[in-house]
Protein backbone atom coordinates (compact mmCIF):
# COMPACT_ATOMS: atom_id res chain seq x y z
CA UNK A 1 0.00 0.00 0.00
CA UNK A 2 1.30 3.37 -1.17
CA UNK A 3 -0.20 5.42 1.28
CA UNK A 4 -0.76 5.04 5.10
CA UNK A 5 -4.60 6.31 5.04
CA UNK A 6 -5.84 4.01 1.66
CA UNK A 7 -6.40 1.56 4.68
CA UNK A 8 -9.53 3.66 6.11
CA UNK A 9 -10.66 1.66 3.09
CA UNK A 10 -11.34 -1.49 5.02
CA UNK A 11 -14.57 -1.15 6.81
CA UNK A 12 -16.21 0.26 3.89
CA UNK A 13 -15.43 -2.62 2.15
CA UNK A 14 -16.41 -5.21 5.10
CA UNK A 15 -19.57 -3.57 5.67
CA UNK A 16 -20.80 -3.49 1.61
CA UNK A 17 -20.46 -7.36 1.74
CA UNK A 18 -22.12 -7.77 5.07
CA UNK A 19 -25.15 -5.34 3.42
CA UNK A 20 -24.80 -7.32 0.39
CA UNK A 21 -25.09 -10.67 1.71
CA UNK A 22 -28.74 -9.18 3.74
CA UNK A 23 -29.61 -7.75 -0.03
CA UNK A 24 -29.49 -11.49 -1.05
CA UNK A 25 -30.85 -13.03 1.89
CA UNK A 26 -34.29 -10.81 1.30
CA UNK A 27 -33.84 -11.34 -2.56
CA UNK A 28 -34.39 -15.29 -1.76
CA UNK A 29 -36.98 -14.13 0.48
CA UNK A 30 -39.01 -11.83 -2.58
CA UNK A 31 -38.47 -14.90 -5.19
CA UNK A 32 -40.52 -17.43 -2.71
CA UNK A 33 -43.03 -14.58 -2.22
CA UNK A 34 -43.52 -14.79 -5.78
CA UNK A 35 -44.34 -18.56 -6.01
CA UNK A 36 -45.35 -18.97 -2.35
CA UNK A 37 -47.84 -15.66 -1.44
CA UNK A 38 -48.52 -16.29 1.46
CA UNK A 39 -44.63 -16.54 3.13
CA UNK A 40 -43.77 -14.58 5.88
CA UNK A 41 -46.96 -12.73 5.83
CA UNK A 42 -47.81 -10.97 7.60
CA UNK A 43 -44.69 -10.56 9.29
CA UNK A 44 -42.69 -9.19 5.87
CA UNK A 45 -44.73 -8.29 3.69
CA UNK A 46 -43.44 -7.82 0.27
CA UNK A 47 -43.19 -4.26 -0.01
CA UNK A 48 -41.17 -4.29 3.43
CA UNK A 49 -38.75 -7.26 2.02
CA UNK A 50 -38.51 -5.19 -1.56
CA UNK A 51 -37.91 -2.09 0.63
CA UNK A 52 -34.76 -3.89 2.27
CA UNK A 53 -33.64 -5.84 -0.69
CA UNK A 54 -33.36 -2.44 -2.83
CA UNK A 55 -32.24 0.02 -0.48
CA UNK A 56 -29.45 -2.79 0.78
CA UNK A 57 -28.24 -2.79 -2.38
CA UNK A 58 -28.07 1.09 -2.62
CA UNK A 59 -26.24 1.78 0.54
CA UNK A 60 -23.63 -1.44 -0.11
CA UNK A 61 -23.09 0.34 -3.25
CA UNK A 62 -22.22 3.42 -1.86
CA UNK A 63 -20.27 1.55 0.47
CA UNK A 64 -18.23 0.02 -1.96
CA UNK A 65 -18.22 3.85 -3.75
CA UNK A 66 -16.64 5.04 -0.95
CA UNK A 67 -14.55 2.83 -0.35
CA UNK A 68 -13.17 2.71 -3.35
CA UNK A 69 -13.16 6.35 -3.73
CA UNK A 70 -10.93 6.68 -0.34
CA UNK A 71 -8.50 3.43 -1.79
CA UNK A 72 -8.13 5.42 -5.34
CA UNK A 73 -8.15 9.30 -4.69
CA UNK A 74 -4.62 9.08 -2.15
CA UNK A 75 -2.81 7.14 -4.76
CA UNK A 76 -4.14 9.03 -7.85
CA UNK A 77 -3.25 12.03 -5.94
CA UNK A 78 -0.18 11.05 -4.81
CA UNK A 79 -0.88 12.11 -1.43
CA UNK A 80 -2.53 10.87 1.81
CA UNK A 81 -6.25 11.71 2.33
CA UNK A 82 -7.00 15.32 3.61
CA UNK A 83 -8.88 13.53 7.03
CA UNK A 84 -8.75 9.42 7.27
CA UNK A 85 -10.20 10.47 10.96
CA UNK A 86 -13.34 12.13 9.15
CA UNK A 87 -13.32 8.89 6.92
CA UNK A 88 -14.06 6.55 9.48
CA UNK A 89 -16.08 8.63 11.11
CA UNK A 90 -18.63 9.02 8.60
CA UNK A 91 -18.38 4.84 8.21
CA UNK A 92 -19.90 4.87 11.47
CA UNK A 93 -22.60 7.62 10.83
CA UNK A 94 -23.15 5.69 7.78
CA UNK A 95 -23.32 2.23 8.97
CA UNK A 96 -25.51 3.28 12.04
CA UNK A 97 -28.41 5.22 10.14
CA UNK A 98 -28.52 2.37 7.68
CA UNK A 99 -28.85 -0.32 9.88
CA UNK A 100 -31.23 1.75 11.99
CA UNK A 101 -33.48 2.08 8.58
CA UNK A 102 -33.53 -1.54 7.73
CA UNK A 103 -34.87 -2.22 11.23
CA UNK A 104 -36.77 0.70 11.51
CA UNK A 105 -38.47 -1.10 7.77
CA UNK A 106 -38.89 -4.38 9.95
CA UNK A 107 -39.37 -3.68 13.19
CA UNK A 108 -42.57 -1.00 12.47
CA UNK A 109 -45.38 -0.55 9.95
CA UNK A 110 -44.07 1.87 7.16
CA UNK A 111 -46.56 4.37 7.76
CA UNK A 112 -46.03 4.26 11.79
CA UNK A 113 -42.31 4.68 10.96
CA UNK A 114 -43.61 8.14 8.61
CA UNK A 115 -45.26 9.02 11.59
CA UNK A 116 -42.39 9.01 13.75
CA UNK A 117 -39.80 10.00 11.38
CA UNK A 118 -41.22 13.30 10.91
CA UNK A 119 -42.44 12.76 7.01
CA UNK A 120 -45.44 15.21 7.84
CA UNK A 121 -42.43 17.99 8.13
CA UNK A 122 -42.01 17.24 4.16
CA UNK A 123 -43.29 14.42 2.63
CA UNK A 124 -40.18 12.38 1.05
CA UNK A 125 -41.12 8.79 1.66
CA UNK A 126 -43.14 5.68 0.04
CA UNK A 127 -41.37 6.59 -3.39
CA UNK A 128 -39.52 3.47 -4.97
CA UNK A 129 -36.11 3.61 -3.88
CA UNK A 130 -36.55 6.61 -2.10
CA UNK A 131 -37.90 5.12 0.83
CA UNK A 132 -35.45 6.01 3.40
CA UNK A 133 -37.77 8.26 6.16
CA UNK A 134 -36.52 11.83 6.37
CA UNK A 135 -33.57 11.80 9.08
CA UNK A 136 -31.65 8.86 6.79
CA UNK A 137 -32.22 11.40 3.94
CA UNK A 138 -30.52 13.91 5.72
CA UNK A 139 -28.07 11.65 7.32
CA UNK A 140 -27.21 10.94 3.40
CA UNK A 141 -26.47 13.98 2.59
CA UNK A 142 -24.61 14.97 5.73
CA UNK A 143 -22.11 11.98 5.02
CA UNK A 144 -22.00 12.55 1.28
CA UNK A 145 -20.93 16.56 1.57
CA UNK A 146 -18.25 15.57 4.22
CA UNK A 147 -17.33 12.01 2.11
CA UNK A 148 -16.72 14.95 -0.64
CA UNK A 149 -14.93 17.33 1.22
CA UNK A 150 -12.60 15.21 2.49
CA UNK A 151 -11.98 13.52 -1.17
CA UNK A 152 -11.91 16.83 -3.05
CA UNK A 153 -9.41 18.34 -0.60
CA UNK A 154 -7.28 15.48 -1.33
CA UNK A 155 -7.39 15.89 -4.83
CA UNK A 156 -6.84 19.69 -4.58
CA UNK A 157 -3.80 19.16 -1.95
CA UNK A 158 -2.19 16.30 -4.87
CA UNK A 159 -1.80 15.66 -8.05
CA UNK A 160 -4.79 15.76 -10.73
CA UNK A 161 -5.70 13.12 -12.83
CA UNK A 162 -7.95 12.18 -15.08
CA UNK A 163 -9.27 9.42 -13.20
CA UNK A 164 -9.80 11.01 -9.94
CA UNK A 165 -11.44 14.33 -12.00
CA UNK A 166 -13.84 12.02 -13.58
CA UNK A 167 -14.33 9.95 -9.89
CA UNK A 168 -15.16 13.85 -8.76
CA UNK A 169 -17.74 14.66 -11.41
CA UNK A 170 -19.52 11.43 -10.40
CA UNK A 171 -19.53 11.65 -6.86
CA UNK A 172 -20.90 15.38 -6.84
CA UNK A 173 -22.65 14.10 -9.64
CA UNK A 174 -24.51 11.70 -7.25
CA UNK A 175 -24.53 13.97 -4.28
CA UNK A 176 -26.23 16.66 -6.46
CA UNK A 177 -28.70 14.81 -8.18
CA UNK A 178 -30.00 13.16 -4.84
CA UNK A 179 -31.26 16.51 -3.90
CA UNK A 180 -34.26 15.83 -6.05
CA UNK A 181 -35.05 13.20 -3.79
CA UNK A 182 -36.44 16.40 -1.64
CA UNK A 183 -38.71 17.29 -4.01
CA UNK A 184 -42.52 15.25 -3.89
CA UNK A 185 -44.90 17.60 -4.97
CA UNK A 186 -48.54 16.45 -5.03
CA UNK A 187 -48.84 16.63 -8.52
CA UNK A 188 -48.20 13.06 -9.15
CA UNK A 189 -46.77 13.80 -12.78
CA UNK A 190 -43.92 16.33 -11.69
CA UNK A 191 -43.39 13.87 -9.13
CA UNK A 192 -41.97 11.13 -11.54
CA UNK A 193 -40.58 13.69 -13.53
CA UNK A 194 -38.20 14.41 -10.95
CA UNK A 195 -38.05 11.31 -9.54
CA UNK A 196 -35.99 9.87 -12.48
CA UNK A 197 -33.12 13.23 -12.06
CA UNK A 198 -31.87 11.15 -9.18
CA UNK A 199 -32.74 7.48 -10.12
CA UNK A 200 -31.66 7.83 -13.81
CA UNK A 201 -29.33 10.32 -13.42
CA UNK A 202 -27.54 8.40 -10.89
CA UNK A 203 -27.30 4.76 -12.41
CA UNK A 204 -27.38 5.85 -16.45
CA UNK A 205 -25.56 8.93 -16.05
CA UNK A 206 -23.19 9.85 -13.17
CA UNK A 207 -22.22 6.55 -11.41
CA UNK A 208 -21.19 5.48 -14.72
CA UNK A 209 -18.62 8.07 -14.37
CA UNK A 210 -17.15 6.24 -11.05
CA UNK A 211 -17.67 2.98 -12.93
CA UNK A 212 -15.42 4.28 -15.48
CA UNK A 213 -12.77 5.91 -12.92
CA UNK A 214 -12.95 2.46 -11.24
CA UNK A 215 -12.40 0.41 -14.16
CA UNK A 216 -9.86 2.22 -15.59
CA UNK A 217 -7.86 2.61 -12.27
CA UNK A 218 -7.77 -0.97 -11.93
CA UNK A 219 -6.54 -1.46 -15.25
CA UNK A 220 -3.63 1.00 -14.60
CA UNK A 221 -2.54 -1.03 -12.29
CA UNK A 222 -2.69 -4.42 -13.49
CA UNK A 223 -2.09 -4.09 -16.79
CA UNK A 224 0.54 -1.62 -17.14
CA UNK A 225 -0.59 0.12 -19.84
CA UNK A 226 0.32 3.56 -20.47
CA UNK A 227 -1.58 5.95 -18.38
CA UNK A 228 -2.07 8.54 -21.22
CA UNK A 229 -3.96 5.68 -23.45
CA UNK A 230 -6.42 4.33 -20.81
CA UNK A 231 -7.44 7.99 -19.81
CA UNK A 232 -8.16 9.30 -23.13
CA UNK A 233 -10.35 5.80 -23.26
CA UNK A 234 -11.59 6.86 -19.88
CA UNK A 235 -12.64 10.13 -21.17
CA UNK A 236 -14.24 8.73 -24.64
CA UNK A 237 -16.50 6.38 -22.53
CA UNK A 238 -17.71 8.68 -20.23
CA UNK A 239 -18.43 10.96 -22.49
CA UNK A 240 -20.55 8.93 -24.90
CA UNK A 241 -21.75 7.71 -21.23
CA UNK A 242 -23.81 11.67 -20.88
CA UNK A 243 -24.26 12.50 -24.47
CA UNK A 244 -26.53 9.29 -24.59
CA UNK A 245 -27.76 9.11 -20.84
CA UNK A 246 -29.16 12.24 -20.10
CA UNK A 247 -31.05 12.78 -23.39
CA UNK A 248 -31.76 8.69 -22.20
CA UNK A 249 -34.20 9.76 -19.39
CA UNK A 250 -36.67 10.63 -22.15
CA UNK A 251 -36.90 6.60 -21.93
CA UNK A 252 -38.98 7.44 -18.40
CA UNK A 253 -41.06 9.42 -19.71
CA UNK A 254 -43.31 7.63 -22.02
CA UNK A 255 -46.73 7.14 -20.30
CA UNK A 256 -46.33 9.30 -17.53
CA UNK A 257 -47.99 12.39 -18.35
CA UNK A 258 -45.00 13.78 -20.12
CA UNK A 259 -45.64 15.09 -24.03
CA UNK A 260 -45.07 12.36 -27.19
CA UNK A 261 -42.45 14.17 -28.26
CA UNK A 262 -40.21 11.95 -25.42
CA UNK A 263 -40.70 9.11 -27.26
CA UNK A 264 -38.96 10.10 -30.11
CA UNK A 265 -36.01 11.70 -27.83
CA UNK A 266 -35.92 8.92 -25.03
CA UNK A 267 -35.76 5.66 -27.75
CA UNK A 268 -33.31 7.72 -30.01
CA UNK A 269 -30.64 8.40 -27.26
CA UNK A 270 -31.37 5.44 -24.84
CA UNK A 271 -30.84 3.43 -28.00
CA UNK A 272 -27.47 4.55 -27.98
CA UNK A 273 -27.04 3.48 -24.26
CA UNK A 274 -24.99 0.55 -24.96
CA UNK A 275 -22.02 1.89 -26.97
CA UNK A 276 -20.94 3.45 -23.81
CA UNK A 277 -20.88 -0.01 -22.24
CA UNK A 278 -19.73 -1.92 -25.46
CA UNK A 279 -16.58 0.77 -25.77
CA UNK A 280 -16.10 -0.47 -21.81
CA UNK A 281 -15.20 -4.15 -22.98
CA UNK A 282 -13.58 -3.20 -25.36
CA UNK A 283 -11.74 -1.19 -23.14
CA UNK A 284 -11.17 -3.57 -20.82
CA UNK A 285 -10.26 -6.69 -23.24
CA UNK A 286 -7.97 -4.30 -25.04
CA UNK A 287 -6.12 -3.13 -22.02
CA UNK A 288 -5.62 -6.86 -20.84
CA UNK A 289 -4.59 -7.77 -24.11
CA UNK A 290 -1.86 -5.15 -24.26
CA UNK A 291 -0.57 -5.76 -20.93
CA UNK A 292 2.99 -4.94 -20.13
CA UNK A 293 2.99 -7.26 -16.90
CA UNK A 294 1.45 -9.88 -15.18
CA UNK A 295 -0.14 -8.82 -12.30
CA UNK A 296 -0.61 -11.68 -9.82
CA UNK A 297 -4.03 -10.65 -8.75
CA UNK A 298 -5.52 -12.73 -11.61
CA UNK A 299 -9.13 -12.27 -9.92
CA UNK A 300 -9.46 -8.44 -9.89
CA UNK A 301 -8.58 -8.69 -13.74
CA UNK A 302 -11.72 -11.28 -13.87
CA UNK A 303 -13.57 -9.16 -11.86
CA UNK A 304 -12.81 -5.77 -14.31
CA UNK A 305 -13.34 -8.12 -17.55
CA UNK A 306 -16.45 -9.53 -15.95
CA UNK A 307 -17.73 -5.69 -14.97
CA UNK A 308 -17.56 -4.83 -18.70
CA UNK A 309 -19.47 -7.87 -20.56
CA UNK A 310 -21.68 -8.19 -18.09
CA UNK A 311 -22.71 -4.62 -17.37
CA UNK A 312 -22.66 -4.41 -21.85
CA UNK A 313 -25.14 -7.14 -21.77
CA UNK A 314 -27.30 -6.37 -18.54
CA UNK A 315 -27.44 -2.83 -19.18
CA UNK A 316 -26.81 -2.35 -22.83
CA UNK A 317 -28.75 -5.19 -24.37
CA UNK A 318 -31.36 -6.22 -21.93
CA UNK A 319 -32.13 -2.17 -21.70
CA UNK A 320 -31.96 -2.06 -25.89
CA UNK A 321 -34.29 -4.74 -25.53
CA UNK A 322 -37.33 -2.38 -24.17
CA UNK A 323 -35.96 0.39 -25.04
CA UNK A 324 -37.53 1.36 -27.87
CA UNK A 325 -41.30 3.05 -27.15
CA UNK A 326 -43.66 1.07 -28.96
CA UNK A 327 -41.78 -1.94 -27.51
CA UNK A 328 -41.92 -0.21 -24.00
CA UNK A 329 -45.74 0.26 -24.68
CA UNK A 330 -46.27 -3.72 -24.15
CA UNK A 331 -43.10 -3.89 -22.00
CA UNK A 332 -43.08 -1.40 -19.46
CA UNK A 333 -44.06 -1.90 -15.87
CA UNK A 334 -43.21 -6.04 -16.75
CA UNK A 335 -40.95 -8.41 -15.53
CA UNK A 336 -39.03 -7.24 -18.47
CA UNK A 337 -38.09 -4.46 -16.97
CA UNK A 338 -37.00 -6.45 -13.26
CA UNK A 339 -34.86 -8.86 -15.48
CA UNK A 340 -32.97 -5.75 -17.16
CA UNK A 341 -32.69 -4.36 -13.52
CA UNK A 342 -31.26 -7.68 -11.90
CA UNK A 343 -28.27 -8.37 -14.86
CA UNK A 344 -27.79 -4.10 -15.13
CA UNK A 345 -27.04 -3.33 -11.29
CA UNK A 346 -25.30 -7.20 -11.05
CA UNK A 347 -23.12 -6.33 -14.05
CA UNK A 348 -21.65 -2.46 -13.72
CA UNK A 349 -22.25 -1.84 -10.05
CA UNK A 350 -22.33 -4.93 -7.60
CA UNK A 351 -19.44 -6.21 -10.33
CA UNK A 352 -17.28 -2.80 -10.48
CA UNK A 353 -17.53 -2.53 -6.85
CA UNK A 354 -16.12 -6.50 -6.02
CA UNK A 355 -13.55 -5.68 -8.49
CA UNK A 356 -12.04 -2.92 -6.52
CA UNK A 357 -12.33 -4.99 -3.88
CA UNK A 358 -10.58 -7.82 -5.01
CA UNK A 359 -7.98 -4.98 -5.63
CA UNK A 360 -7.46 -3.51 -3.24
CA UNK A 361 -7.81 -5.75 0.01
CA UNK A 362 -4.91 -7.82 -0.54
CA UNK A 363 -2.91 -4.64 -0.55
CA UNK A 364 -4.83 -3.27 2.21
CA UNK A 365 -3.60 -6.16 4.29
CA UNK A 366 -0.38 -6.24 2.95
CA UNK A 367 0.33 -8.34 -0.15
CA UNK A 368 -0.15 -7.74 -3.88
CA UNK A 369 -2.43 -10.47 -4.42
CA UNK A 370 -4.47 -13.25 -2.12
CA UNK A 371 -2.90 -16.67 -2.38
CA UNK A 372 -3.26 -18.87 -5.32
CA UNK A 373 -5.90 -20.91 -3.18
CA UNK A 374 -8.18 -17.84 -2.59
CA UNK A 375 -8.23 -16.60 -5.95
CA UNK A 376 -9.36 -20.26 -7.15
CA UNK A 377 -12.55 -19.30 -4.64
CA UNK A 378 -12.74 -15.94 -5.85
CA UNK A 379 -13.03 -16.83 -9.34
CA UNK A 380 -15.21 -19.99 -8.40
CA UNK A 381 -17.43 -17.40 -6.66
CA UNK A 382 -17.34 -15.22 -9.53
CA UNK A 383 -18.65 -17.68 -12.11
CA UNK A 384 -20.81 -19.02 -10.01
CA UNK A 385 -22.78 -15.74 -9.15
CA UNK A 386 -22.54 -14.20 -12.75
CA UNK A 387 -23.73 -17.41 -14.16
CA UNK A 388 -26.39 -17.31 -11.79
CA UNK A 389 -27.52 -13.69 -12.40
CA UNK A 390 -27.74 -14.41 -16.45
CA UNK A 391 -30.54 -17.25 -15.68
CA UNK A 392 -31.91 -15.34 -12.88
CA UNK A 393 -32.31 -12.20 -16.21
CA UNK A 394 -33.48 -15.10 -18.54
CA UNK A 395 -35.88 -16.47 -16.28
CA UNK A 396 -37.33 -12.97 -15.90
CA UNK A 397 -37.27 -12.11 -19.43
CA UNK A 398 -39.26 -15.65 -20.20
CA UNK A 399 -41.13 -14.64 -17.55
CA UNK A 400 -41.79 -11.08 -18.91
CA UNK A 401 -42.03 -11.96 -22.41
CA UNK A 402 -45.12 -14.45 -21.20
CA UNK A 403 -46.49 -11.56 -18.82
CA UNK A 404 -46.51 -9.42 -21.86
CA UNK A 405 -48.33 -11.62 -24.03
CA UNK A 406 -51.06 -13.15 -22.01
CA UNK A 407 -51.90 -9.86 -20.13
CA UNK A 408 -51.54 -7.19 -22.90
CA UNK A 409 -51.33 -8.79 -26.54
CA UNK A 410 -53.16 -12.05 -26.84
CA UNK A 411 -56.97 -11.69 -28.38
CA UNK A 412 -58.12 -12.79 -24.71
CA UNK A 413 -56.03 -10.48 -22.34
CA UNK A 414 -55.87 -12.52 -18.65
CA UNK A 415 -56.16 -10.37 -15.57
CA UNK A 416 -52.73 -9.80 -14.06
CA UNK A 417 -52.96 -12.34 -11.22
CA UNK A 418 -54.24 -14.80 -13.47
CA UNK A 419 -51.20 -13.95 -15.80
CA UNK A 420 -49.04 -14.32 -12.99
CA UNK A 421 -49.81 -17.93 -12.34
CA UNK A 422 -49.38 -19.04 -15.56
CA UNK A 423 -46.00 -18.42 -15.49
CA UNK A 424 -45.21 -19.53 -11.81
CA UNK A 425 -42.72 -21.93 -13.62
CA UNK A 426 -40.10 -19.43 -14.18
CA UNK A 427 -40.82 -17.93 -11.30
CA UNK A 428 -39.51 -21.32 -8.83
CA UNK A 429 -36.57 -21.18 -11.88
CA UNK A 430 -35.46 -17.95 -10.63
CA UNK A 431 -35.93 -18.92 -7.38
CA UNK A 432 -33.44 -21.55 -7.87
CA UNK A 433 -30.88 -19.77 -9.46
CA UNK A 434 -31.15 -16.94 -6.55
CA UNK A 435 -30.10 -19.76 -4.59
CA UNK A 436 -26.84 -20.75 -6.71
CA UNK A 437 -26.35 -17.37 -6.72
CA UNK A 438 -25.99 -17.26 -2.77
CA UNK A 439 -23.63 -20.11 -2.89
CA UNK A 440 -21.17 -18.02 -4.64
CA UNK A 441 -21.35 -15.55 -2.52
CA UNK A 442 -20.80 -17.85 0.20
CA UNK A 443 -18.21 -19.24 -1.70
CA UNK A 444 -16.45 -15.48 -2.51
CA UNK A 445 -16.97 -15.25 1.45
CA UNK A 446 -14.92 -17.75 2.31
CA UNK A 447 -12.01 -17.21 -0.13
CA UNK A 448 -11.18 -14.19 1.93
CA UNK A 449 -10.19 -16.60 4.75
CA UNK A 450 -8.28 -18.57 2.71
CA UNK A 451 -4.87 -18.56 3.63
CA UNK A 452 -2.34 -20.28 1.58
CA UNK A 453 1.80 -19.97 1.87
CA UNK A 454 2.07 -18.61 -1.45
CA UNK A 455 0.67 -14.83 -0.47
CA UNK A 456 3.30 -12.50 -2.18
CA UNK A 457 5.03 -9.85 -0.49
CA UNK A 458 3.57 -6.25 -1.45
CA UNK B 1 -6.93 5.52 -31.31
CA UNK B 2 -4.39 6.84 -32.78
CA UNK B 3 -1.82 9.27 -31.89
CA UNK B 4 -3.60 12.24 -33.92
CA UNK B 5 -6.44 12.36 -31.26
CA UNK B 6 -4.85 13.24 -27.78
CA UNK B 7 -6.21 13.00 -24.19
CA UNK B 8 -6.90 16.63 -24.03
CA UNK B 9 -8.97 16.46 -27.16
CA UNK B 10 -10.84 13.54 -25.26
CA UNK B 11 -10.84 16.06 -22.20
CA UNK B 12 -12.72 18.82 -24.19
CA UNK B 13 -15.42 16.77 -25.63
CA UNK B 14 -16.35 15.08 -22.58
CA UNK B 15 -16.51 18.82 -21.17
CA UNK B 16 -18.26 20.49 -24.07
CA UNK B 17 -20.37 17.78 -25.13
CA UNK B 18 -21.76 17.18 -21.23
CA UNK B 19 -22.43 20.38 -21.66
CA UNK B 20 -24.13 20.85 -24.55
CA UNK B 21 -26.37 17.48 -23.91
CA UNK B 22 -27.30 18.86 -20.50
CA UNK B 23 -28.30 22.52 -21.37
CA UNK B 24 -30.49 20.21 -24.14
CA UNK B 25 -31.96 18.20 -21.71
CA UNK B 26 -32.77 21.33 -19.67
CA UNK B 27 -34.41 23.00 -22.19
CA UNK B 28 -36.75 19.65 -23.68
CA UNK B 29 -37.68 19.47 -19.61
CA UNK B 30 -38.35 23.38 -19.89
CA UNK B 31 -40.63 22.56 -22.31
CA UNK B 32 -42.27 19.52 -20.94
CA UNK B 33 -43.19 21.70 -17.51
CA UNK B 34 -45.08 24.40 -19.74
CA UNK B 35 -46.58 21.64 -21.69
CA UNK B 36 -47.73 20.08 -18.39
CA UNK B 37 -50.63 21.54 -16.91
CA UNK B 38 -52.80 20.36 -20.03
CA UNK B 39 -51.76 16.40 -19.38
CA UNK B 40 -51.57 16.45 -15.90
CA UNK B 41 -54.97 17.54 -15.22
CA UNK B 42 -53.44 20.04 -12.54
CA UNK B 43 -56.63 21.93 -12.51
CA UNK B 44 -58.61 19.05 -10.96
CA UNK B 45 -56.66 19.04 -8.05
CA UNK B 46 -58.19 18.80 -4.61
CA UNK B 47 -56.71 18.87 -0.69
CA UNK B 48 -58.15 15.36 -0.56
CA UNK B 49 -56.30 14.16 -4.21
CA UNK B 50 -52.96 15.15 -2.61
CA UNK B 51 -54.15 13.37 1.18
CA UNK B 52 -55.01 10.18 -1.03
CA UNK B 53 -51.34 10.88 -2.69
CA UNK B 54 -49.85 11.15 0.85
CA UNK B 55 -51.73 7.45 2.11
CA UNK B 56 -50.41 6.20 -1.12
CA UNK B 57 -46.34 7.23 0.00
CA UNK B 58 -46.82 6.59 3.72
CA UNK B 59 -48.17 2.87 3.17
CA UNK B 60 -45.63 2.39 0.50
CA UNK B 61 -48.33 1.04 -1.73
CA UNK B 62 -45.89 1.20 -4.63
CA UNK B 63 -43.78 -1.44 -2.98
CA UNK B 64 -46.03 -4.14 -4.72
CA UNK B 65 -47.92 -2.22 -7.16
CA UNK B 66 -46.94 0.13 -10.13
CA UNK B 67 -48.64 3.13 -11.07
CA UNK B 68 -48.70 3.96 -14.42
CA UNK B 69 -46.10 1.37 -14.89
CA UNK B 70 -43.73 2.05 -12.20
CA UNK B 71 -42.75 0.43 -9.20
CA UNK B 72 -43.02 -3.32 -8.39
CA UNK B 73 -44.12 -5.84 -10.52
CA UNK B 74 -45.68 -8.20 -7.24
CA UNK B 75 -49.49 -6.89 -7.65
CA UNK B 76 -51.51 -5.68 -10.41
CA UNK B 77 -51.64 -1.50 -11.76
CA UNK B 78 -53.20 0.68 -10.31
CA UNK B 79 -53.52 3.61 -13.17
CA UNK B 80 -56.89 2.17 -14.41
CA UNK B 81 -57.91 0.13 -11.49
CA UNK B 82 -61.00 2.21 -10.93
CA UNK B 83 -61.78 1.68 -14.77
CA UNK B 84 -61.72 -2.07 -13.84
CA UNK B 85 -63.04 -2.18 -10.21
CA UNK B 86 -65.20 0.84 -9.93
CA UNK B 87 -64.84 3.33 -7.18
CA UNK B 88 -66.96 1.22 -4.89
CA UNK B 89 -65.35 -1.85 -5.69
CA UNK B 90 -61.99 -0.27 -4.98
CA UNK B 91 -62.84 0.63 -1.70
CA UNK B 92 -64.23 -2.73 -0.83
CA UNK B 93 -61.55 -4.24 -1.95
CA UNK B 94 -58.61 -2.63 0.32
CA UNK B 95 -61.63 -3.04 3.14
CA UNK B 96 -62.09 -7.19 2.76
CA UNK B 97 -58.41 -7.86 3.43
CA UNK B 98 -57.87 -10.46 5.45
CA UNK B 99 -55.80 -9.74 8.21
CA UNK B 100 -53.71 -12.75 8.19
CA UNK B 101 -54.03 -13.27 4.54
CA UNK B 102 -54.82 -15.92 2.01
CA UNK B 103 -53.70 -19.04 2.55
CA UNK B 104 -50.78 -19.79 -0.21
CA UNK B 105 -52.43 -16.76 -1.90
CA UNK B 106 -50.08 -12.66 -2.52
CA UNK B 107 -52.12 -10.77 -0.44
CA UNK B 108 -52.62 -7.40 0.37
CA UNK B 109 -52.31 -6.53 3.94
CA UNK B 110 -55.21 -5.06 5.73
CA UNK B 111 -54.22 -1.16 6.51
CA UNK B 112 -57.33 -0.13 8.80
CA UNK B 113 -58.70 2.70 6.98
CA UNK B 114 -61.00 5.08 7.79
CA UNK B 115 -63.82 6.07 5.59
CA UNK B 116 -62.43 9.39 4.90
CA UNK B 117 -59.01 7.82 3.78
CA UNK B 118 -60.28 5.41 1.51
CA UNK B 119 -62.39 8.32 -0.40
CA UNK B 120 -58.90 10.33 -0.19
CA UNK B 121 -57.44 6.92 -1.75
CA UNK B 122 -59.88 6.39 -4.35
CA UNK B 123 -59.99 10.19 -5.38
CA UNK B 124 -56.08 9.58 -5.97
CA UNK B 125 -56.16 7.21 -7.88
CA UNK B 126 -59.12 8.65 -9.96
CA UNK B 127 -56.84 11.59 -10.56
CA UNK B 128 -54.34 9.41 -11.66
CA UNK B 129 -56.72 7.86 -13.83
CA UNK B 130 -57.12 11.22 -15.68
CA UNK B 131 -53.61 11.80 -16.94
CA UNK B 132 -52.57 11.73 -20.30
CA UNK B 133 -50.27 9.24 -20.81
CA UNK B 134 -50.91 8.41 -24.55
CA UNK B 135 -53.12 5.85 -23.86
CA UNK B 136 -50.74 3.61 -21.67
CA UNK B 137 -51.61 0.91 -20.41
CA UNK B 138 -52.77 -1.42 -23.19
Amino acid sequence: MQYKSQAVAKPYFIAAIGLFVGQILFGLILGLQYVLGDFLFPAIPFNVARMVHTNLLIVWLLFGFMGGAYFLIPEESETELFSPKLALVLFWVFLVAGALTIVGYLAVPYATLAELTGNNLLETMGREFLEQPLPTKLGIVVVALAFLFNITMTVLKGKKTAISLVLLIGLWGLAVFFLFSFYNPANVVLDKFFWWWTVHLWVEGVWELILGSFLAFVLIKTTGVDREVIEKWLYVIVTLTLITGIIGTGHHYFWIGTPEYWQWWGSIFSALEPIPFFAMTVFAFNMVNRRRREHPNKAAVLWALGTGVMAFLGAGVWGFLHTLAPVNYYTHGTQITAAHGHMAFYGAYAMVNLMMISYAMPIINGRAANSNKSQVLEMWAFWLMTVAMVFITLFLTAAGILQVWLQRVSDTPLPFMVAQDKIALFYWMREWAGVAFLIGLILYITSFFVGGDEEKAA
Amino acid sequence: MSGAFTKSMARNIFYGGTVFFFLLFLALSFDTLSQLPKRDMRANMTPQIAEGKKLWEVNNCIGCHSLLGEGAYFAPELGNVIVRYGEEGTKAFIQSRPKEGIPGRRSMPQFNFTDEQLDAIVAFLKHVNSINTNNWPP
